[in-house]
């Protein structure tokens, strides 16, 4: 057992620092959930396109050169400790995009996979509906068959990115007469097609980060469904243990909020102050934990395992991590922590935590049935 | 980059379970608490004979040579079955004081026997830690600043847990003396932490394992109450705890196997407040689950129960460790 990488490792880390410390902007860009903000990370995802950055892990032919699991996690502690952007491509790169590489043909790989690589085509997430949250198998939003492709109807909601995106991806029932599961069929299409009326909501924080769609006859090709029609279920259970387990919050992220948080309890703290200490301690060992239970997964990866319903273990820790690292630096703030900043923005981004990518409700009920084989 | 136990080290860690499952460690942790050592004693040597005493110990002074990854992987097996006696102190801290000596005498003396089984050790007090099982165990040190000595016990002292017999103990001869004592003894303390955690682990482990046999068969208004989903979320989040405490016990054994005293002590202490948490919250959702059964002395819950919560506090309390770990945190600015 050790934790020493190897020269190859060390030297991809040793780049990705270097262009990160030349490329990384000064001060941080607009939130992405403005039009402006939008556009700025757009434009930062090509600049990372530029460098062959942006995709680390995919096949070189759509961007990306061919980053081992390993290189790809060493590459979000270190885009995480350098403080970049938001990733304003993310749903694509990390919800999507697993998602064609299992189930895509390989004209949808190479007419999608490097405009995405390039943020040409910036992917919102169709999944939820108002009446389906986390049960996701009750969406009522439909395609019906038609000459050469589909006709969307119906709503979507709480489409991440889906206020200024290009395209987006969700499942649609096809088969109203077959079980919940079955007759599902997963589709994208561009959020500019007719018939297509974007609302974005406001957030919490003010912002549209999500919206909802109102689809009315939306035609789409065939070549724009991903694997067989009425079978999205099983396409789209690729995406979601991806959403809740590795991909989407990689480790770095808490490591690099921790280690703000050790430089706010530094500057602030009266060191005789044993509740902020202990709760500051809790906090960086929660991240470390993490951050190495990561390593543990990658090697069982790198040996041939799969990722299966150990993700919902890591989500429901990640999202109260990223709560609890939060609360605690606002609790350092004291009245200070009303005053909207970086900390006040990142604690109300921590509490959509626990209820996207499957509530932790759901994410428990998977952990006990599937990890500890209790009854249905 | 390989962040797993090796396959070697998961078959050890099978072949001491089987041990322990085959003794049936209850009537050996009732009879021990009573203070007769015999059936404990036969397993220890048992437990020994497949190396898991000797494991820290250098091969010169009959032991293995092998990591504290591999201690870990054992102490997690006594937690886990229970297992009573000084084993703490006989594998890891006694190995690692007196290996860390300058003069190899003490070592010569004593390791060889220790790793063997045949003869136990007990130290104290350590971390105003008083000396375990000390009315049995055939080697009994007192640190004491700069100075280690041989000891015998007064007491005794009554523990939360009735197979941890406790007892103050009276300096005699000196073994050793300067500041060579003091590292050692601080080398030999994160040992024991890094043993603690594990055991700890272990016995979270087996929390997790019966409450979840109990809830799938005990029914309650026509259903196993396995089903309700108050009972899953209670359990979901005792493996969530156990699951994320787990590396940083492994990190913490990689750490004491390094140079850097700094990280040995954060790392060790990380993982025992981890364990430890993970742990207790293992053992109040046991109690919980089981109801009033769960609160019997003759239902061999109990034991578990008041092992997880006497080894919460044993080799320092969380707030000590968080201590340790933000002192550590603090002395890093300017370094990372």
């Amino acid at each position: 057992m050790d934790l020493d990488f190897d020269s190859g490792a060390e030297e991809f880390r040793a780049e990705v620092r270097e262009f990160l410390r030349a490329n990384v902007p000064a001060t941080p860009l607009p939130s992405m959930d403005t039009r402006a903000g939008f556009e700025a990370h757009r434009a930062w995802e090509r600049t990372m396109a530029e460098a062959r950055l942006s995709v680390v892990a995919w096949p070189a032919e759509f961007g990306g050169r061919d980053a081992s699991l390993l290189e790809w996690v060493l590459f979000e502690e270190e885009y995480y400790a350098a403080g970049a952007p938001g990733r304003v491509s993310q749903n694509g790169i990390f919800l999507l995009a697993p998602t064609l590489f299992e189930h895509g043909s390989p004209e949808q790989l190479g007419r999608i996979l490097p405009r995405m690589a390039r943020g040409d085509d910036i992917w919102a997430q169709a999944w939820s509906e108002p009446e389906a949250g986390s049960d996701l198998a009750g969406i009522r939003s439909t395609a019906r068959r038609t000459t050469g492709g589909w006709i969307l109807d119906g709503q979507k909601t709480w489409s991440s990115r889906a206020a200024y995106a290009d395209w987006a991806f969700g499942l649609f029932r096809s088969d109203p007469d077959a079980e919940r599961h079955r007759g599902l069929t997963y589709v994208m299409f561009p959020l500019t097609a007719d018939g297509v009326t974007v609302r974005p909501i406001p957030q919490l924080d003010g912002e549209p980060g999500f919206a909802e769609l109102f689809l009315d006859s939306v035609f789409v090709p065939d070549r724009d469904v991903i694997g067989e029609p009425h079978n999205g279920w099983q396409v789209a259970m690729a995406t979601s243990s991806n959403e809740r387990g590795l991909s989407l919050r990689s480790p770095g992220r808490f490591t690099a909020t921790a280690r703000r948080l050790l430089d706010l309890w530094r500057e602030t703290a009266d060191p005789a102050d044993t509740a902020a200490r202990n709760a500051v301690v809790d906090c960086w060992i929660g991240a470390e934990a993490y951050r190495l239970a990561t390593w543990g997964t990658v090697t069982r990866l790198a040996e041939g395992g799969k990722l299966g319903a150990e993700s919902s273990v890591n989500k429901v820790f990640w999202s109260d991590l990223d709560i609890g690292l939060h609360e605690t630096a606002l609790d350092l703030l004291g009245a200070a922590a009303e005053r909207s900043g970086p900390w006040t923005d990142g604690y109300l981004f921590s509490l959509a935590g626990p209820i996207y990518a499957g509530t932790n409700e759901i994410q428990r009920n998977i952990v006990a049935e599937r990890l500890l084989g209790l009854p249905r | 980059m390989r962040f797993a136990l090796a396959p070697e080290q998961r078959d050890f860690a099978g072949s001491l379970r089987k041990i322990c499952e085959t003794a049936g460690t209850p009537n050996i942790v009732r009879s021990w608490s009573g203070g007769d050592h015999r059936g404990g004693r036969g397993l220890i040597r048992q437990l020994a004979g497949a190396g898991a005493l000797g494991l820290i110990v250098d091969e010169r002074y009959g032991g293995f040579g092998a990591t504290p990854v591999d201690l870990v992987v054992a102490c997690v097996e006594f937690g886990r079955a229970a297992v009573p006696g000084p084993l703490v102190e006989t594998a890891a801290v006694i190995p690692a004081l007196l290996q860390a000596l300058p003069d190899p005498a003490p070592a010569q003396r004593w390791l060889p026997a220790l790793a063997e089984g045949t003869v136990l050790g007990t130290i104290g007090p350590a971390a105003d830690q008083p000396a375990l099982d000390a009315d049995t165990a055939e080697v009994v040190l007192a640190v004491d600043g700069d100075r280690l000595s041989a000891a015998h016990r007064i007491g005794p002292i009554r523990s939360v847990d009735a197979a941890r017999r406790l007892f103050s103990t009276a300096a005699d001869e000196t073994v050793a003396e300067g500041d060579g004592v003091r590292a050692a003894a601080a080398a030999a303390f994160d040992a024991g932490v890094l043993a603690v955690a594990a055991q700890t682990l272990g016995a979270g482990r087996a929390l997790l394992d019966t409450s979840v046999s109990y809830v799938k068969q005990r029914r309650q208004f026509g259903k196993p109450i396995g089903q309700y989903q108050a009972v899953k979320h209670h359990l979901a989040n005792v493996l969530i705890g156990l699951e994320m405490a787990e590396p940083l016990l492994y990190r913490a054994a990689l750490s004491v196997a390094g140079d850097d005293p700094d990280i040995r002590a954060r790392d060790v202490s990380a993982a025992k407040v981890a364990c430890a948490d993970a742990a207790y919250r293992a053992a109040r959702t046991a109690l919980q689950v089981h109801g009033a059964i769960g609160y019997t002395a003759e239902f061999d819950l109990s034991l578990w129960l008041t092992k997880v919560m006497a080894l919460r506090t044993a080799w320092g309390t969380g707030d000590f460790h968080r201590g340790r770990v933000a002192a550590a945190l603090r002395a890093e600015r300017g370094a990372a």
